[in-house]
């Protein structure tokens, strides 16, 4: 739900081609504060250049975005500090200790270097990691690694965080911890979530939005989906399938 | 800045391959001092003789920077290959991106962290040549100007080698463009050694390399380097913007 009439992120228009392959066209993204947002769509939808886009990765052909008011184009390292991003692939140094790198992330992202102590502590022990301070990250279970890439997304205490399908890969288990621990970011923080696990948006999610070829086919809250009876499922078929055999493409 | 510095330092540091550099290069360093001291000592009954003979600096030092340029000149690839190449394959070029640091921020930050690595390489080869203090003196202009040249020689290697690997995502294939181009700049030097005029032995390297190792700093040369460092570091820091501009 949006508790709050400003917005963490405001996209409009975002286009973006890849020489005459259309990847996005006219999309609009819009993030209130304290909201979980599902991003949804078939593989090859253009959801992970929306991500890229939105995080600075990646310019866009057209279209403005911005984080917290402030213009990702413009002035990309005000707006850069706000955000928190874990791409699909968890961007770790194997050679590094989980400290060592996680005190890399915070030098990186600006953190005084007083604070940075502190803010090692908090975000170990938000994603579980106390103990394993001291390892390689080359040692860690994939479960692991996946927590030290959200733990690299949140060092900095930013607004808003985008995590790139986070729950990729994982056992069960992992799944559910990872899950819990974005719904604890999303009471404090805004959150985008970038999925095709259809239950996850269910269970993490305020809103939901599905894209498909580029283009936004539904956004609704997931609340008024539940009243209504609806589920995500039946929603994400309806408004993708008409054109699954092109999706891939 | 100084964040990725520290960090390329570190993951350097942590791996064999900066420790085996130092040490072959001491090896080589080592190597070629006894040889060149040997032949000095031999050849020291008749030098006497003449009237203004070449100093211990001249016949020693100079000719074992000559060595040092050789040696970093195969080590560049080495360690320059992987900078960006190997963030871009293990995604974390990604991380860097996101992060609230320019791209100009992470080419510096990169080529800072390496130019520290080769300062403890210059610094062997310093530290041998200071030893020969034990047995004479030392002609101090001619060696500060050999660590200039061979600091601006590390930065021109430096430059290039980052520039290759921005634009692969393969360490491998930057390691060997980076090699072969530093050794087709070698091969210049070498073919036009003869005629110590024209355009090619202007664009070489070493032959302004050469200038330094003689005692000669000529703003010519200063010039020279300056401009092929710039150059490549903006080369890196353009091509890596232009990457999210055109993917």
């Amino acid at each position: 739900m949006i508790r709050d009439t400003t917005l963490a992120i405001v996209a409009r228009g975002l286009c973006r081609h890849f020489g005459p392959r259309v990847a996005v066209k006219d999309i609009d993204v819009e993030l209130g504060h304290g909201e979980v947002l599902g991003f949804l769509g078939p593989n090859g939808a253009g959801k992970s250049t929306v991500m890229r886009m939105l995080t600075g990765n990646l310019a866009p052909s057209a279209g403005t975005i911005e984080i917290g008011g402030i213009d990702l184009i413009a002035r990309p390292e005000e707006a850069k500090n706000r955000l928190g991003y874990l791409p699909e692939m968890a961007p770790l140094y194997r050679e590094l200790t989980v400290t060592e790198y996680l005190r890399f992330a915070a030098r990186l992202h600006g953190v005084d270097s007083s604070k940075i102590p502190f803010a090692l502590d908090r975000a170990t022990k938000r994603c579980g990691l106390d103990d394993n301070g001291n390892r390689l990250i080359g040692s860690l279970s994939k479960g692991y690694r996946q927590r030290v890439g959200i733990a690299q997304a949140i060092i900095h205490d930013p607004a808003v965080i985008i995590l790139d399908e986070p729950t990729a890969g994982l056992d069960p288990n992992q799944v559910r911890e990872i899950r819990t621990l974005i719904r604890e970011l999303g009471s404090e923080r805004s959150v985008i979530v970038s999925t095709h696990i259809l239950p996850e948006v269910e269970s993490v999610c305020d809103r939901v939005q599905i894209i498909n070829e580029g283009c936004t086919v539904f956004t609704g809250h997931i609340a008024m989906l539940k009243q209504q009876g609806i589920s995500v499922e039946e929603v994400f078929v309806r408004s993708t399938m008409n054109s699954e055999s092109q999706a891939d493409i | 800045m100084f964040a990725v510095a520290q960090k390329e330092l570190k993951i350097l540091f942590c791996s064999p391959l900066a420790w085996v550099v130092l040490a072959l290069a001491q090896v080589v360093f080592a190597w070629m001092f006894l040889a060149y001291l040997d032949t000095f000592l031999e050849i020291q009954p008749q030098l006497v003789k003449i009237a203004n003979p070449p100093g211990v600096t001249e016949s020693i030092v100079a000719p074992l920077f000559v060595v040092a340029a050789i040696v970093l000149l195969t080590a560049t690839p080495l360690l320059t290959a992987r900078l960006i190449a190997e963030e871009r394959r293990n995604q974390t070029l990604t991380f860097l991106i996101s992060a609230p640091v320019s791209i100009s921020d992470i080419v510096l930050g990169k080529f800072l962290g390496l130019m520290i690595f080769f300062c403890a390489i210059i610094a062997l080869v310093v530290a041998l040549s200071v030893s020969l203090l034990i047995g004479g003196k030392l002609d101090f202009g001619l060696l500060l100007s050999n660590i200039a040249g061979l600091s601006l020689l590390a930065a021109s290697f430096a430059g290039l080698g980052l520039y290759i690997s921005c634009l692969s995502s393969q360490p491998a294939t930057a390691g060997a463009g980076t090699l072969g181009i530093l050794l087709g700049l070698w091969a210049m030097d070498n073919v036009t050694a003869e005629s110590t005029d024209g355009i090619v032995r202007h664009l070489s390297l070493l032959a302004h390399y050469a200038n330094f190792n003689r005692g000669v700093i000529d703003s010519f040369d200063l010039a020279y380097f300056a401009i092929f460092i710039v150059i490549f570091l903006l080369l890196s820091i353009r091509r890596l913007d232009s990457e999210r501009l055109h993917d």
